[in-house]
């Protein structure tokens, strides 16, 4: 009988959750450490931060372990955790002026104040395998530890602060103002409200900044690719710690609450001349952790939405802040999983009845 | 138990310490957010059929899958109340199952398969075939709750044109659709004018059961939960099929079938087919009706 057997099955279902757990396990290796994850697979833990919106380096480890290493699950898993949060209360903004720099770099000038730090990057290394790592252990580390800083000169100091590229451009009157921030008090907490449009650039910074990475990039690579005309120059990408402060509830004193990672992107975009005098523009980019293809994405995708006259779906605000959630559109498509019978029955029906009028139609007409 | 009792009771209970349901509190989501969406609920009754857009939370269901719903059902629920959950007229398919075992883990509910028993019924594309009372809330899972997404992409656009009450390309839509094919081929998802004012989705459902909402007993809450909607149609209220005096609405045509278990001549039916050489046989898509005529 085919009633029981299109229906799923509780008994099914939980095979099927138990099975994925097991497939995970099931293997001959050691168990993965949540430390492991979250010290070696820095990046990875970083980019399910931002996409899920809370800053956990522990949670996220456990997530992507969770998840076998898929990034989407990982993300989503932080996000539901997140709604079992209250919510207690806005951070007061956070300068980033004050950044602890781990790294820092402008495309827009040869030398800046402060100067070039490259930091932690993989941008500059040859992408072949290193099969030295298939036998990593405590000896090849520590080997490694010596020839990197034993030779290293412990002069170089690095300031507790850096001038701000684009704040000189500012300056010079070569770059647009800031744009007033439109909050009064609270910012719009997309957490909170859904999205009205046009969004104010609050709603739109939070979506972007926990946007998914590649459909960020998707959007933004079409646009510096020719479906759109924003041609950015990176005035700046900072990757470091900003300090986290809270208003004290009673007398309104901040304090520091802890420190967190984050990447930041200023980029430039053409010019344009409201007051008649053209200047830079500038689009922002901010995320957890280090992710700097989508910090800069976000930025050009900043100033792409603020196109006066949209002419492509870069530009387009709503089609970039609805479709660059990862974990909506992961969710929704997955859903077509789902059993659709009584739909498609219904789709059956009209186009049988559809198909009937044609047929009598083409009689009609040979008669 | 009325909810104002209830919101007392746990409010109590918290401020004793007492621990939360599995470890999260009482239906998932914390309580500011659960009075968050009871709020846009009470604001969907008001203004019959319009979409009262609201902070959606994340649940550990994927969007796409009932979040909205859930997120209705979680934030209206009380230890007393006896809850169905059905996904395409079944209550064992996969998505139902796992949204049971959800609500039960955080909000320990009983469950029913039982449409006359269940005081809450959160459903996926079907209103049950059994009449419901005043005394229940059926909870529908939207995807799209936008009815006039198919003319217009816009959201900004979208809300104008419900604001505004112009509905004009809508009509247009369906007097195209005739032209094309001779008659209206919007097959499930069937726009309604619910209260004489706003064009409504009422969700996935098949024509079969748009019927069910015309001046109802009971109050159907509508939750999309990655576009942010919750909307409603409050008991006796009109709601009205998108039709021409000469191109009236009509439902599935099932006649000449019943179902192959029950018997049944007067419900909707899903299709299955039986072998290779593809003959159909048909099974009543409300299982739990099913189930009780077949007992």
């Amino acid at each position: 009988m085919g009633y029981v057997a299109v229906k799923g099955g509780i008994e099914a279902i939980e095979n099927a959750c138990s099975l994925f757990a097991w497939e995970r396990s099931k293997g001959s290796s050691e168990p993965l450490d949540v430390a492991q994850i979250r010290e070696q697979l820095y990046l990875a833990v970083d980019r399910v931060m931002g996409e899920g919106s809370l800053y956990a380096p522990d949670l996220a480890a456990l997530a992507l372990k969770q998840a076998a290493g898929d990034s989407f699950e990982a993300s989503f898993m932080l996000r539901a955790y997140r709604a079992t949060q209250p919510r207690l209360g806005y951070s007061l903004p956070v300068n980033t002026e004050e950044m602890r720099i781990v790294r820092r770099i402008s495309s827009a000038f040869k030398d800046i104040p402060g100067g070039q730090v490259l930091g932690a990057t993989s941008d500059y290394t040859l992408r072949l395998l290193d099969f030295e790592l298939l036998k990593d252990d405590a000896a090849r580390r520590e080997a490694f530890r010596e020839k990197v800083f034993s030779n290293l000169s412990a002069e170089a100091e690095i300031p507790d602060t850096f001038p701000k590229v684009i704040d000189i451009l500012r300056r010079e009157g070569l770059l647009a103002d800031s744009l007033p921030s439109g909050i009064a008090g609270e910012p719009f907490d997309i957490t909170r409200q859904s999205l009205t449009f046009p969004a104010p650039r609050s709603a739109a910074l939070q979506s972007l900044a926990r946007g998914e990475t590649g459909g960020l990039l998707t959007l933004a690579y079409s646009s510096m690719r020719g479906y759109g005309n924003i041609h950015p120059t990176l005035g700046e990408l900072r990757v470091g710690y900003v300090p986290l402060r809270v208003a004290h509830p009673v007398t309104g004193e901040p304090y520091i609450a802890g420190e967190v990672k984050v990447t930041e992107a200023e980029v430039l975009a053409r010019f344009e001349g409201t007051d008649g005098i053209p200047r830079f523009s500038l689009g922002y980019g901010l995320c957890f952790g280090q992710n700097e293809l989508k910090a800069i994405s976000m930025a050009v995708l900043d100033r792409c939405t603020r196109t006066a006259k949209p002419t492509c779906p870069a530009e387009d605000q709503e089609y970039v802040l609805y479709h660059t959630d990862g974990i909506e559109a992961m969710g929704f498509c997955n859903h077509w999983k789902l059993p659709h019978y009584v739909d498609f029955l219904s789709d059956l029906d009209r186009l049988r009845k559809a198909q009937k009028i044609a047929r009598q139609e083409e009689c009609n007409a040979n008669e | 138990m009325r909810m104002s009792d209830w919101l007392e009771q746990e409010d109590l209970r918290l401020r004793q310490g007492e621990s939360s349901v599995g470890g999260y509190p009482y239906g998932f989501m914390d309580d500011g957010a659960k009075k968050d969406i009871r709020r846009s609920i009470l604001k969907a009754v008001a203004i019959p059929g319009y979409q009262v857009p609201y902070g959606s939370r994340e649940m550990p269901i994927a969007r796409g899958w009932g979040t909205g719903g859930i997120q209705i059902t979680l934030s209206l629920i009380t230890p007393d109340d006896i809850l169905k959950v059905i996904d395409q007229g079944c209550d064992g398919s996969v998505n139902a199952v796992n949204i049971k075992k959800f609500i039960q883990t955080v909000a320990d509910v009983e469950i029913t398969n039982d449409t006359l028993t269940a005081t809450v019924i959160q459903t996926r594309h079907r209103i049950p075939e059994e009449q419901m009372t005043a005394a229940q809330i059926l909870v529908l899972q939207v995807p799209y709750p936008e009815a006039l997404r198919e003319v217009e992409a816009s959201e900004a656009e979208t809300r104008r044109m419900h604001a505004e009450a112009d509905y004009s390309r809508m009509w247009l839509y369906l007097y195209e659709d005739i032209v094309n094919y001779g008659e209206i081929t919007i097959s499930y998802r069937y726009p309604v004018t619910v209260n004489g004012r706003y064009i409504m989705d009422p969700s996935p459902i098949p024509r079969w059961d748009v019927p069910k909402l015309h001046q109802a007993e009971t109050l159907y809450l509508f939750g999309a939960g990655r576009e942010k909607r919750i909307y409603a149609i409050p008991p006796h209220t009109t709601v009205e099929p998108l039709e021409f005096e000469d191109h009236t609405f009509r439902v599935e045509d099932f006649s000449g079938k019943s179902c192959a278990r029950c018997g049944a001549a007067d419900t909707f039916l899903d299709e299955v087919i039986e072998n290779e050489s593809g003959d159909r046989t048909h099974y009543c898509s409300d299982s739990g009706y099913c189930d009780k005529r077949f007992a």
